[in-house]
């Protein structure tokens, strides 16, 4: 479904991807962990079109297609969901308009009907359920004075909605008490099938109790330095990263399951 | 007073496309009678004479003429234009076939048509039920809707030029008492030459049953627009009333210098909103668009009143307007929600007075200025509290948008307060699309246009809000047009 082939990118002329490797499939869930300011957060939004990043190397395929001549919303029609870290403000508007509009461009590129307020109410009031959501986040402007939990599980919100062929969550478990990381996850996993797959960035295995990853992958200095199972995030959860920074043989050793 | 001009960067926008989407730019080709270019005394005397004015008005129609050559055209506010010679302009024109105003059968199909296309069907079986519409074509009113039905409520609605001869006792008090012809210079001109606009009166303990509406139409190049609206609201009443205005394409400018005049008695209330889509130009080169020099003033005369502006400003080549509120009555309330948006070579000078007279006295300003292209916009309040004004407050919040790096945003707040018990509160911010908002509208599937109409939307809700039913739609729509191109 998705790969990337030694992609190399930088902001500003500071080069902060250099040659990632990656292959998800339908089906998968892969989960990336690294140190902070290794380059997950560029990763995710490299792959979802970012103008502020320039790709300097390599591409991104999606379903056999690159991606790199696609704007960041044709990209999102394409079935690429991202949970951002820091999710945006959008004051004034409301979740409700907000998602609306984001469903029908999404029914207009299916060339399917355009769906009125009353019907998508009904939708929305559905997969508000899906993250025990209160309806009364509905009608409040989009993340504007949410806590940083709400702000996730907003996103999470927007995924059931949208029901992408990829969702990138990056860090969606920060921020999160336990009952919500569980009421998120099942979110996650309810929304998960053999057709979709998942990519959780994460730091914490606790997560990854919860939706269960087929392979971790350890991103560091812009680069996937090791791949493993899910062995590899309790490995990591005990030793921390330094006996694997340390292993120059891992460095770009990592691409993920085929 | 601050100054606040700010940029946004290159990445999030280019410079705005031209903007081929004026759809009202079409004329009618309608036989006019215009009076000679230029102005005169015996211009004024031919206006008033056409129109068969009581002696009062010729009156008052010289000694405004004669206060005007005294003055100077202001040069205080923050717009550039080529000076205006006012003897290049035609000061009275209107359809040739004078339709009687007691049947539409007899409007001249042509401009019942012209209407119809700009969205406003005057004919009995097509007209918008629940709005009156008064529809002024060039100079001139050519229609009004609904007036026998308000007027078994006791409710007039008619053309200026109606009034003067059916109800010259009611004009003849109220003209002029709020907007003197010696305020201003385009309120002096337009007090001088003013051809027609719309009158209304509510009388005491009447909620007007619908929506009264003026849609003002410029067709006859090179013709001045110097219409003059007179809204009075007795004891316990009132109205919601609208006005709307388009003009075709035109290579030179034209002038219009409006002025609207509110009376609301004790506890009555006036809901005045405008949505303005005048010509804006050439997105080029600027030329052709109105120069639109408008005065608006509303008196709350009585204890308890209320008048409340609302304003989508979004077309002219250069808007100068200060809706504002005489607060004389005890416990009145003057409100102010706008919306001007400048696109390409536009310029907007506007903003609004709020003069503290009575006790406890309120006023509310809203004011949302959008900036693309080269524009400039600029907001200009006065909140002034008199010394009579025990215990009044007043709540200003100014907010500025900017698309694009080369428009500006400029605010000047002026405070004037003699009565120290006076509460002011004023909130000002200066924001830009942000990169990271369009790209998370983005990545949701939302394109890049639709996310830039959705972000001031929200930017605007606040005065879209207070808009009457269908036309914060309307408004959303047209700034949507209006903004079409403008981000990359
Ligand atoms: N827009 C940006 N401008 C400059 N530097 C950036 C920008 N975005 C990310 N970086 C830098 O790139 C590096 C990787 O950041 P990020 O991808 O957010 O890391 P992670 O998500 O792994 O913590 C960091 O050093 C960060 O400071
Ligand atoms: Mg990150």
């Amino acid at each position: 479904m998705l790969t990337i082939q030694d992609l190399q990118a930088s902001v500003n002329d500071t080069s902060i991807l250099n040659g990632v490797n990656l292959q998800v499939n339908a089906g998968e869930v892969h989960a990336i962990m690294g140190p902070n300011g290794s380059g997950k957060s560029t990763l995710s939004k490299v792959v979802a079109g970012h103008p502020a990043f320039e790709v300097t190397g390599g591409d991104v395929l999606f379903e056999g297609k690159s991606l790199m001549d696609l704007d960041p919303n044709e990209r999102a029609l394409a079935g690429i969901f991202l949970a951002f870290q820091y999710p945006v403000e959008v004051p004034g508007v409301s979740n409700a308009d907000f998602l609306r509009l984001a469903y029908n461009s999404k029914q207009v590129h299916n060339g399917q009907p355009e769906i009125d307020e009353d019907a998508f109410s009904d939708i929305l009031k559905e997969k508000a359920k899906i993250v025990e959501m209160d309806e009364s986040f509905i009608n409040r402007a989009v993340n504007e004075g949410f806590s940083g939990g709400e702000k996730k599980r907003n996103e999470i919100l927007q995924m059931a909605v949208l029901e992408p062929k990829l969702a990138i969550l990056d860090e969606t478990d920060s921020g999160l008490d336990i009952d919500a990381l569980k009421i998120v996850s099942a979110g996650v996993n309810k929304l998960k099938s053999k057709d979709n797959a998942v990519v959780v960035i994460t730091h914490y295995q606790r997560l990854l109790d919860y939706i269960k990853p087929d392979f971790v992958h350890v991103l560091a200095g812009g680069k996937i330095i090791k791949s493993g199972g899910r062995e590899l995030a309790l490995e990591l959860e005990e030793k921390g990263y330094d006996w694997l920074l340390g292993d120059k043989a891992a460095v770009g050793a990592g691409s993920g399951g085929q | 007073m601050s100054e606040i001009k700010e940029s946004i960067s290159k990445e999030t926008v280019e410079t705005a496309k031209s903007l081929e989407t004026y759809k009202y730019g079409f004329t009618t080709d309608i036989e006019s009678e215009k009076a000679e270019k230029g102005l005169t005394e015996d211009t004024v005397r031919a206006i008033s004479k056409k129109k068969q004015e009581p002696a009062f008005m010729l009156e008052f129609r010289l000694a405004a003429f004669r206060h005007w050559l005294t003055m100077e055209e202001p040069e205080w506010p923050h717009l550039e234009y080529p000076p205006i010679d006012y003897q290049d302009i035609t000061y009275y024109s209107a359809p040739k076939v004078q339709p009687k105003k007691e049947s539409l059968d007899e409007v001249d199909p042509e401009l019942l048509a012209t209407f119809e296309k700009l969205g406003i069907p005057l004919s009995e079986q097509k007209r918008l039920s629940g709005v009156a519409v008064d529809a002024v074509f060039d100079s001139v009113s050519v229609a009004t809707t609904f007036k026998k039905d308000l007027l078994k409520h006791g409710v007039i609605f008619c053309s200026f030029t109606e009034a003067l001869q059916d109800y010259p006792e009611l004009v003849e008090k109220y003209l002029g008492s709020v907007v003197p012809y010696t305020d201003n210079y385009f309120a002096a001109l337009n007090a001088a030459v003013f051809s027609d606009g719309s009158f209304v009166y509510i009388p005491k303990d009447t909620t007007c049953p619908m929506e009264l509406s003026t849609y003002f139409r410029i067709n006859t190049e090179g013709s001045g627009q110097f219409e003059r609206t007179l809204i009075v609201c007795e004891d316990n009443s009132y109205v919601s009333y609208l006005e709307g205005c388009t003009a075709p394409k035109f290579d030179t400018n034209q002038l219009h210098a409006a002025v609207v005049e509110l009376v609301a008695n004790e506890n009555a209330e006036i809901k005045y909103s405008t949505v303005q889509n005048w010509f804006a130009g050439d997105p080029k080169t600027g030329k052709g668009g109105i120069y639109n020099f408008v005065t608006k003033r509303g008196k709350c005369a009585g204890k308890k009143s209320k008048i409340s502006w609302t304003q989508v400003e979004t077309g002219s080549a250069i808007t100068w307007k200060y809706p504002s509120c005489i607060l004389q009555g005890d416990e009145s309330v003057g409100e102010f929600y706008s919306v001007a948006l400048t696109n390409n070579l536009q310029q907007a000078d506007t903003g609004t007075k709020m003069i503290h007279l009575g006790k406890n006295s309120k006023s509310t300003i809203v004011s949302k200025g959008i900036s693309a292209g080269k524009s400039v916009n600029s907001y200009r309040g006065l909140v002034s509290i008199k010394k009579s004004a025990e215990g009044a407050r007043n709540y200003t919040q100014c907010d500025s948008m900017l698309i694009g790096d080369q428009c500006s945003a400029n605010t000047y707040p002026y405070v004037d307060v003699s009565n120290p018990t006076a509460q002011l509160e004023h909130e000002a911010s200066t924001s830009k699309i942000s990169e990271d908002q369009l790209f998370y509208c983005n990545q949701r599937g939302i394109g890049t246009e639709e996310a830039v109409g959705l972000i001031i939307n929200g930017f605007c809700g606040d005065v879209f809000k207070e808009l009457p039913g269908e036309f914060a739609e309307e408004a959303t729509r047209l700034l949507g047009l209006k903004l079409e191109n403008s981000v990359g």
